[in-house]
């Protein structure tokens, strides 16, 4: 006889309110999960990945209805449950992991004052016992000074700890089943590997069951069991880890899969009396006292990529506010096509300005969400080029055009209107109307999924060619680098530690942090992950290897 | 006494407990009943007691024996008017809904009655304050010949009024509807003016402090702290009563100076909300892009950032005029304000407020200063019904 499984979903529809009615979002999916097996969840923003993580707890968010099917915990019916069924399971039986630890803990409370809450409220433990427990958890998911770091507010601690203390508090009362909500997504890579380790850890020796909900495929094949492909609310398949990698059956699927392969020709190598479009040159900066960047240079040409990698906080962005003359640079300059730029963005000529643009990670903000994409595009074309009336308008279409977007239909809209793709797609046609040499493209795809991120890829590479363009491409995504870059700048804590044409940087010898940096890039080999703790030996992945350098 | 409360409470609890234990004996354990807590149920059982005596307290305002009518004459007439009025926001909404352009209709179909009251409301003061001059029987400042001083509102003859006065009139023989009316135009429209001008003040400063930081913020923001330190109805009084002095031997009227004392104290509050509003603008994307762009700080200023914060600077609107034009009325009261004979409520309240003292055994002649206050009060409640509904659309709260 087989084991009852854990958590039964059968045909469950979820819908939510917005305009006035009820729409779909799941459109009866089955989910049956055993004990201590772990599901990854995988699909684009918006498939309902998310939605269908929470109906698993019988919880639905505010504007959302479960309207039909059933979800069975245990043999517990959790739609027909009542309130105090539920609150007895929820947080001692089920528990919830949520993509932003940062805003999901009390900023007011002690990390094990927020750890212990759960125990003590459902009677588990006593608060010493649960204290003792809190550390012993702590320690194995090696957080360092596992007996210290409890008493601590969760603003003293770094992203990724506060990501393994959720982990911790979710495995308090060692729940039977862990929903994990896209846990790594904020993290950086380096950071990304000790986070998931712990968790697969601590997974395997409670033998707790899990639902990894993530929409990035080398991570769920590192965690999952089996995967769940889902696309606008429906189930696209199921299968097996291995299985679902070596050999998925489904059009969609593959097409996921086939992303990470995009790559560009390489190019020959720059001459070298060729002058640089722009070239960064020993340049120092800070805010207020504090030193963010130690003798910076690089130097970009003309028609080529460079992308600047490293961990946040390792001066990319900073890098970029330099040269666009945000941020004056102490010492050093900013050379444009030979000339020396004037430090200060307010000193700048007009052409100056023109020169250099720049397009944004976040295209909710990067727009004026009050202004029709037609008045977006018009107002550089107008502004630099001075365009008026039936002449500005073709421009605006010709350059909506280069983007791939119907003028007639996108001219009017708001940027309220458009997919987070299409926004993106906007903010390059902005920084084109102003007919750049040069392009900042700080983190553009990183709040992209997949798909869509390759196309915004291919859209930036055509533009390349047909304009020969220059991109400064900052990203902490070392498979984008793969796909677009021409050079690679590694920097860390405000340096340079190594530069030069991609094809030496992804080749062995490098400098050791690039090692780390490159090594820790999740694969879609479901045995990487332990293959890697292997190599690293398993009591110093990430902080470890960064302190040996 | 305190038996007697703690009796009712505890009777209360326990017809809270017998309710929840009935409604799930009827639904025999549905997730309604069954999840309900206490409080709930205990909330029902308190609206449903004072539901009762609401309709008995408004029975006995209805009785035939004046002693007992009397006592219940003021809640009488609020049950009616806030039934009255319901009825009066209903209707006015259907009629929003089946009237006007498409935008209109949509935006009464997804109103709260309450709006619609408040919309309406507003659009009959607006009404009479534009057309006072044609509409008033009398003029404000007429003092009618033939007509007897503090006759009282209701129209009967019985009780000392007169049908032709239906609202009474004054202590020197004015028609307190005229004046009403008229009032509208006065007290409405400085307070408008004034809320505007405080806008223009508050909003550019605050904008530009937000856009341009530095020094210039630190010298606004600190003079906006230093007049904002010090009581503001006080302030007031102290410059209108500066103002009264200058006011003649300049030649200018002292309405003028009250606009611009009050225009300044609450373009504080204005300035404080724009500059915080902008600083939360300034620091998107958009605005570094346009920055970097080399645009000028009108575009950023009117382009940029007020599309962005009308709907909170908007809701603020509505809010800032209640206050200025509560500031008008109390000034008036005070005898600094709006000067006789112009016709104005806070005046009318103080000139007449000693009515309020029959309101025991003559509700009818207390009426006469709530008239004013009712005007002020009706206003105040309509604005801030609209400035809720504009603040909840606003927020993008859908439910």
């Amino acid at each position: 006889m087989t084991e009852e499984p854990l958590l039964k979903m059968r045909g469950v529809k979820l819908e939510g309110r917005s305009d006035e009615k009820w729409n779909p979002i799941i459109n009866g999916v089955d989910l049956t999960l055993a004990r201590g097996e772990v599901l990854g969840l995988i699909g684009e923003s918006g498939a309902g990945k998310s939605t269908l993580g929470l109906a698993a707890m019988g919880y639905t968010r505010d504007g959302v209805r479960i309207s039909d099917g059933s979800v069975e915990f245990d043999g517990i019916d959790l739609l027909k449950a009542s309130a105090a069924v539920k609150r007895e399971l929820l947080g001692k039986r089920i528990a919830y992991v949520a993509q932003s630890a940062a805003a999901s803990f009390n900023p007011a409370h002690k990390l094990m004052d927020q750890h212990c809450e759960g125990p003590v409220q459902h009677g588990v433990m006593g608060r010493a016992e649960s204290e003792q427990d809190g550390i012993e958890l702590y320690r194995k998911l090696r957080l360092p000074n596992p007996e210290q770091i409890g008493f601590r507010y969760p603003h003293q601690v770094s992203g990724g700890q506060l990501q393994r203390c959720m982990t911790a508090m979710a495995m308090s009362c060692r729940p039977d089943l862990i929903i994990f909500d896209e846990p790594t997504t904020a993290l950086d890579v380096t950071t990304q590997i000790e986070v998931l380790a712990s968790i697969r850890d601590i997974v395997e020796q409670f033998n707790t069951a899990a639902i990894y909900i993530t929409h990035d495929l080398a991570v769920v094949a590192q965690m999952a069991d089996r995967i769940k492909v889902l696309l606008k609310g429906d189930e696209v398949e199921t299968a097996d880890t291995r299985t679902m990698l070596s050999a998925p059956t489904q059009e969609y699927t593959k097409s996921l899969w086939a992303v990470r392969s995009f790559e560009r020709p390489l190019k020959p190598a720059v001459l070298t009396s060729a002058v640089p479009v722009v070239s960064v040159q020993n340049v120092d900066a800070s805010y207020g006292i504090v030193p963010v960047l130690h003798d910076v240079s690089f130097d970009m040409y003309e028609g080529r990529t460079v992308a600047v990698v490293g961990e946040s906080g390792s001066g990319k962005s900073t890098a970029a506010r330099c040269i666009t003359g945000l941020l004056p640079p102490k010492m050093g300059q900013i050379l444009v096509d030979g000339q020396v730029m004037p430090a200060d963005y307010r000193k700048r000529s007009k052409d100056q300005l023109r020169q250099v643009q720049m397009i944004y990670q976040m295209a909710d903000t990067a727009l004026n969400p009050r202004m029709s994409i037609g008045q977006i595009i018009a107002r550089p074309v107008e502004f630099y080029l001075g365009l008026k009336g039936a002449e500005k308008r073709k421009k605006v279409d010709a350059l909506l055009e280069q983007i791939e977007l119907e003028p007639t239909e996108y001219y009017n809209r708001l940027p309220s209107e458009l997919s987070g793709g299409q926004k993106q797609r906007i903010g390059i046609a902005r920084a084109l109307a102003a007919e750049p040499k040069f392009i900042i493209c700080d983190e553009v795809t990183s709040a992209l999924d997949q798909l869509v991120a390759e196309g915004i890829l291919r859209l930036l590479a055509r533009l390349q060619d047909q304009l020969s363009l220059s991109y400064m491409f900052i990203t902490h995504d070392l498979a984008t680098v793969k796909a677009i870059a021409d050079e690679v700048v590694v920097m860390k804590d405000g340096r340079v530690v190594e530069q030069g044409p991609k094809q030496e940087m992804f080749q062995p010898p490098h400098h050791p942090y690039t090692d780390l940096l490159l090594s820790s890039v999740p694969e879609m080999d479901p045995d990487w992950l332990t293959n890697l703790l292997e190599e690293r030996g398993v009591d110093n992945i990430g902080d470890a290897a960064v302190g040996k350098m | 006494m305190i038996l007697w409360i703690v009796a009712t409470l505890l009777g209360m609890g326990a017809l809270a407990w017998g309710f929840r234990f009935a409604g799930q004996a009827a639904t025999s354990n549905g997730p309604k009943f069954r999840d309900m807590p206490f409080g709930v149920a205990y909330g029902y059982v308190l609206g449903t007691g004072i539901l009762l005596w609401l309709i008995w307290a408004y029975t006995q305002g209805r009785s035939a024996d004046t002693a007992i009518a009397n006592k219940f004459f003021f809640l009488r007439i609020a049950i009616e008017g806030f039934i009255l009025f319901s009825i009066a926001a209903w209707l006015f909404r259907i009629l929003g809904r089946s009237v006007g352009t498409v935008w209109s209709k949509k935006m009464f179909r997804s109103m709260p009655l309450t709006a619609s009251f408040g919309i309406m409301t507003i659009l009959i003061y607006a009404f009479l304050a534009i057309f006072a001059g044609v509409i008033a029987p009398y003029g404000q400042e007429e003092v009618i010949l033939g007509a007897a001083a503090n006759i009282v509102p209701g129209g009967d003859p019985a009780l000392g009024g007169d049908p032709d006065f239906y609202f009474g009139t004054d202590q020197i023989g004015r028609d307190i509807l005229s004046r009403l009316i008229y009032g509208a135009q006065n007290t409405v429209g400085i307070a408008f003016a004034t809320t505007l001008l405080a806008f223009f003040l508050g909003g550019t400063l605050g904008f530009l402090a937000a856009t341009l930081g530095g020094w210039l913020d630190q010298l606004l923001s600190r003079l906006v702290d230093v007049l904002m330190a010090i009581p503001s109805l006080i302030f007031a009084l102290l410059l209108m009563t500066i103002a009264s002095v200058w006011a003649p031997q300049l030649g200018i009227p002292l309405t003028v100076f009250m606009v611009l004392i009050i225009a300044v104290i609450d373009s504080t509050r204005v300035y404080r909300l724009a500059r915080a509003v902008g600083q939360s603008i300034v620091v998107m994307d958009y605005i570094e892009a346009a920055k970097l762009r080399g645009e000028g700080l009108g575009y950023l200023v009117f382009k940029e950032i007020l599309p962005n914060a009308t709907a909170p600077l908007l809701a603020e609107f509505g809010l800032r005029f209640c206050f200025v034009f509560l500031t008008i009325a109390a000034l008036s009261f005070l005898g600094v304000g709006i000067q006789p004979p112009l016709a104005d409520w806070g005046t009318m309240v103080r000139d007449l407020g000693g009515f309020v003292n029959f309101a025991q055994f003559a509700p009818l002649a207390a009426t006469a200063p709530l008239l004013a206050a009712g005007a002020i009060a009706l206003l105040t409640v309509a604005v801030n019904f609209v400035v809720d509904w504009m603040l909840h659309k606003s927020s993008g709260l859908k439910e």
